[in-house]
């Protein structure tokens, strides 16, 4: 396990209130977890204690146990979290500070004080994984959003983290931006085992990546597990797309589906199987003699 | 309901050219109708943001003319064209900027000169509206940012503009605020107003509007009712949208005979019992399709 929790409280300073109360949370490395929950929930602040922004920035109490890469974020400083935390944030802009794209990747990785080989190789293998190579002497506000949330990333995944947490990343793209930032991220998830700890409130465009769903509430962690199921049980909390709550009334009618996924292309083929399994048993009862 | 005849909004062949030198729009044509909610979609960068500033008079047409009720907006002033078109912007601490939410709202009221008393009972109508009056003596940046999104909207209700425009009123936003901001919707077709709606959320699209302008790179592509532009895969294609869901699954669902050419539902609710007949009758041996 990667990460490690258990009965994790935590309150900013100068607040009676716990923000954060008796999280017990692992996530194990090629998971892809998609974090919902109300807003105001404590979901962006769990994020932060990822890498030690809480408490070492935040300041605050945290009582409980908590181990991230092997490491308790109160007893290391939050740089020790760079090579093994990424974290993206909303707004790219926050997070981006170079003249161009090129020294926006390697800033990092000089911090870190690797050769400048290493360094050249690491930026130019993230320029083409990330299509920045057209855009590498642009500054990075010129870029559109879906441009600034590549770059963000691009920036964080050169540092090679085995954790990246990402704050509603999507919320300002496009759909079809954000499937694509998301799809890469997954594709990190499978290739590398990078473990993503994923916040996001469109289901739709954020579903059919994840592996597992943790449903926050009131800074308790009300559900965790297959998302399809989470959703069935949280739905008054967290919505339901409409494809799922297709599959729900076709299940209900008394059909049975098998969804491997729950996006719209995979539960479509289950129909079209379900669909092709029913016509075949009808031909064979056609076929049968009397 | 729609009456082609009042056009509230008419933009004809608009060209817009930042001072930068980017051209954001290239020639676009569109009528708003009174009382109509119309939603304009397209990826980011699409010049959907830029096209509705030109309804209130904040950016004047490089070439091009707009028209709102009659008025030529290159010779009126924002303010007295903010009377007749509220703007809500996306991020609402872009908006706030009073001490106490009451103020907030009175502002406006007092730059358009209204009594004071008509200024009160304004505002407590618009504030109890939007669930607000209770913090109406705290500071706007006390609020959650779903509170604060609510707080923009009061505070362009007050004074009544017959428009309102919504720049991506769902970004961001949990299940039950989107669910709140569904409701605010439609009480604002209730009270009769024109509402355009900018926007990535093609779910919520499918709900709300009765049209749909789609646009790509400073042109609309199509507008009509979301029945038609939003099942156009080619279309969607070309602006870079994603499909609703269950369009999505319907159109795989036709590629398997299971639907006929032409047929698709995007609620659950209406394509379940569809299918439910489809698979069932497949099972005894009935034809397929419907």
């Amino acid at each position: 396990m990667i990460v490690r929790m258990s009965r994790l409280s935590y309150r900013y300073p100068g607040s009676e209130d716990w923000v954060l109360k008796d999280v017990n949370f692992e996530a194990d490395a090629g998971e892809f977890v998609l974090l919902v929950g109300p807003s105001g929930c404590g979901k962006s602040t769990f994020a932060r204690v990822f890498n030690g922004l809480i408490p070492h920035f935040y300041g605050g109490e945290l009582v409980g146990e908590i181990e991230v890469c092997g490491m308790d974020p109160r007893e290391h400083p939050t740089y020790e979290f760079a090579e093994c935390v990424g974290f993206v944030f909303q707004n790219p802009e926050n997070q981006l500070f170079f003249t161009s794209v090129e020294r926006e990747l390697a800033f990092g990785l000089e911090n870190l004080g690797l050769p400048r080989e290493e360094i050249s190789r690491r930026v130019e293998q993230a320029l083409r994984e990330y299509q920045l190579a057209e855009l590498r002497d642009r500054s990075p506000y010129e870029l559109s959003g879906g441009q600034q949330q590549r770059l963000a990333i691009a920036s964080v995944m050169v540092m090679q983290p085995k954790i990246l947490v990402l704050d509603e990343p999507t919320a300002n793209l496009d759909p079809f931006t954000a499937v694509r930032i998301l799809a890469l991220v997954r594709r990190k998830t499978i290739e590398e085992g990078v473990t993503a700890i994923v916040i996001e409130h469109r289901l739709e465009v954020a579903l059919p990546f994840a592996t597992r769903m943790v449903v926050m509430v009131n800074g308790q962690i009300v559900d965790d597990g297959n998302p399809a199921e989470v959703i069935a049980r949280q739905k008054h909390v967290v919505g339901r797309p409409q494809a799922l709550e297709l599959v729900e009334r076709l299940i209900q009618a008394g059909l049975s589906l098998e969804v491997e996924k729950p996006s719209p292309e995979h539960i479509a083929l289950s129909i079209a199987r379900a669909y092709k399994v029913g016509e075949h048993a009808a031909r064979r009862k056609r076929g049968s003699p009397g | 309901m729609l009456h082609e005849g009042n056009v509230v909004v008419q933009v004809r062949d608009l060209y817009y050219t930042y001072p930068g030198g980017i051209e954001a729009l290239k020639g676009v044509n569109l009528e708003v109708y009174q009382g109509e909610v119309l939603a304009i979609m397209g990826e980011n960068g699409a010049g959907k943001t830029t096209l509705v500033k030109h309804f209130n008079g904040i950016l004047k047409p490089t070439r091009g003319q707009v028209l709102v009720k009659g008025i030529d907006t290159r010779h009126a002033s924002v303010a007295e064209l903010s009377r007749i078109v509220g703007f809500v912007f996306q991020n609402p601490d872009h908006q706030l900027f009073a001490d106490t939410v009451y103020e907030e709202v009175a502002f406006a009221l007092r730059n358009f000169g209204y009594p004071e008393h008509v200024i009160e009972s304004r505002v407590k109508w618009a504030l109890n509206l939007m669930d607000l009056w209770k913090y109406r003596t705290r500071s706007p940046f006390s609020l959650s940012v779903g509170e604060r999104k609510r707080l923009t909207i009061a505070s362009v209700l007050a004074y009544d503009p017959e428009i309102i425009v919504l720049d991506e009123p769902t970004a961001g936003q949990d299940h039950l605020q989107k669910e709140k901001i569904s409701e605010i919707i439609h009480l604002l077709r209730l009270m009769g107003k024109t509402v355009v709606i900018v926007t990535h959320d093609v779910e919520f699209v499918t709900e709300h509007v009765d049209r749909v302008a789609v646009m790509a790179r400073g042109k609309i592509l199509a507008v009509g009712p979301p029945q038609r532009v939003l099942c156009d895969p080619q279309l969607l294609r070309e602006a870079r949208l994603v499909a609703p869901q269950l369009v999505k699954l319907s159109l795989i669902l036709r590629r398997h005979g299971i639907l006929n050419e032409g047929e698709y539902e995007w609620r659950a609710d209406k394509l379940a019992p569809k299918l439910i007949k489809v698979l069932r009758s497949g099972a005894d041996g009935g034809s397929p399709g419907i």
